[in-house]
């Protein structure tokens, strides 16, 4: 970087608003897609896993196997399969999620009281109904608690699928490399940062809508 | 599943070319690389989250900040973090280091306040009354019952600095992840799948590490219990 250069241009900014509000609205799609398609494959699983006790280790180990495999090997493995698109980037994403939302799913069902389950089959509801309407509602905190950790990590993670020319504000982290020049940088991250805190106090709310019942006693882990 | 097979080959003939083997940029100066950069940063990011989640953990005081700390540690993106670093201090490694230390401090320090501030306040209040001073409360009642949390928090660091070690390819460090960035650049892709190979295997043996330590020295009677994330 050349002496005197700021560590911010704003001038460069407010040239580029409408192109950092389309590359923002890139990212979150990036980021969160994943989120929503690991909760489809986690609430399921995390089901079959609290029926089915022996499940959960190896299920476990598979999701933790898999978030420890660095993003950038993982998108390339996934390269050959479904090329330089957002695809590649979004499925590594929602496996990641998994390590997060499987457990978390398990603890919530977990946290049911057995009172409440006895209850809910003495009033009549079969096995799918009492899950539907009576543990998973219960399990929610648990459960955002896990969406609000995996959804942070996810946003954050999505810069680096500019390395396959998919990463959404990344776009201006090795933009800002290349010109030899910090905004870009700098403006990336902040947004980046800002997109994942703002989206994880959304989830916050969102879970006091959910579970008016537990207003007192919100769980973050 | 052919594709795979494939793609396996590929890894397999690019391994066995002998030239990965030797001198400037091969794979054992690469890999030691790698280890480098992830162990010295993992020991310095041990050395502060430890002493400090200890710190919290046991006195409670700063708690409310911990949590501030991790909530913002994961939303930062390491990838623009280590570029930005590259832009503003040249290419060398230590400024490098220096993030991936700030990168891998707060999972092991929230962990690490987590597993001692769990600790059962009846079996704190046992560890007293049996004469214990508060340093022999802390190091023989609440660390070993903290360890599971405090090995999670090392894992998750662990997993965050091999990773963005990798990434560090990009601005132009050594490291696993050259192959990585080099394949892309020249539309190389044997050169890509065989560094994402070497990459993946050091992932796994650094979970089968930490699975190892966790079987060794967390004593038998607390290893059900882990499950938190």
């Amino acid at each position: 970087m050349s002496d005197g250069e700021p560590l911010v241009r704003w001038q460069w900014i407010g040239d580029h608003a409408g192109e950092l509000a389309d590359y923002t609205g890139i990212h979150l799609r990036l980021g969160l897609l994943p989120v929503l398609f690991g909760l489809i494959i986690s609430v399921p699983l995390g089901i079959l896993c609290h029926r089915r006790r022996w499940l959960y280790g190896p299920v476990l180990t598979v999701a933790n196997i898999l978030y420890s495999i660095p993003s950038l090997a993982l998108f390339m493995i996934f390269v050959k399969y479904t090329g330089l698109t957002e695809r590649t980037v979004m499925i590594p994403l929602t496996l990641y999620t998994l390590s997060v939302l499987v457990p978390n799913v398990v603890d919530g069902l977990a946290s049911v009281p057995e009172p409440v389950r006895q209850a809910a089959t003495a009033l009549g509801f079969g096995p799918i109904r009492r899950v539907v309407q009576v543990e998973l509602p219960i399990a929610v905190p648990i459960v955002i608690a896990g969406v609000r950790v995996a959804a942070v990590s996810s946003i954050s993670l999505v810069a680096v699928g500019q390395l396959i020319g998919q990463g959404g504000l990344g776009y201006y982290i090795t933009r800002g490399l290349q010109l030899d020049f910090p905004t870009p940088i700098v403006t990336a991250i902040v947004l980046i940062m800002l997109l994942a805190l703002t989206t994880d106090a959304l989830l916050v709310l969102a879970q006091r809508l959910l579970t008016p019942w537990s207003r007192s006693k919100v769980t973050a882990s | 599943m052919n594709d795979l097979l494939n793609q396996l080959r590929l890894v397999g003939d690019w391994l066995a070319s002998s030239k990965q083997w030797h001198g400037d940029g091969g794979i054992p100066q690469r890999l030691l690389e790698h280890l480098t950069y992830s162990g010295l940063s993992l020991l310095f990011a041990a050395l502060i989250g430890l002493s400090l989640g200890l710190l919290v953990g046991h006195t409670g005081r700063g708690a409310f900040a911990v949590a501030g700390v991790a909530n913002l540690a994961r939303a930062i993106p390491t990838f623009g973090l280590v570029v930005l670093v590259v832009t503003l201090a040249g290419l060398s490694t230590t400024p490098v280091l220096v993030a991936l230390v700030a990168l891998a401090v707060p999972p092991i320090l929230i962990n690490t306040f987590e597993g001692v501030r769990g600790v059962d306040p009846a079996t704190r209040d046992a560890a007293r009354g049996v004469g214990m001073t508060e340093w022999q409360v802390l190091v023989r009642a609440e660390v070993p019952m903290a360890l599971p949390l405090i090995l999670l928090g090392l894992r998750i660091a662990a997993i965050q600095v091999v990773a963005t070690a990798t990434v560090a390819a990009y601005p132009g460090l050594g490291g696993l992840g050259r192959f990585i960035v080099d394949g892309l650049s020249r539309n190389d892709y044997e050169l890509v799948i065989g560094g994402s190979a070497l990459v993946v295997v050091l992932a796994l043996v650094v979970q089968i590490v930490f699975a190892a330590l966790r079987r060794t020295i967390v004593s038998p009677g607390l290893r059900a219990t882990v499950s938190k994330s």
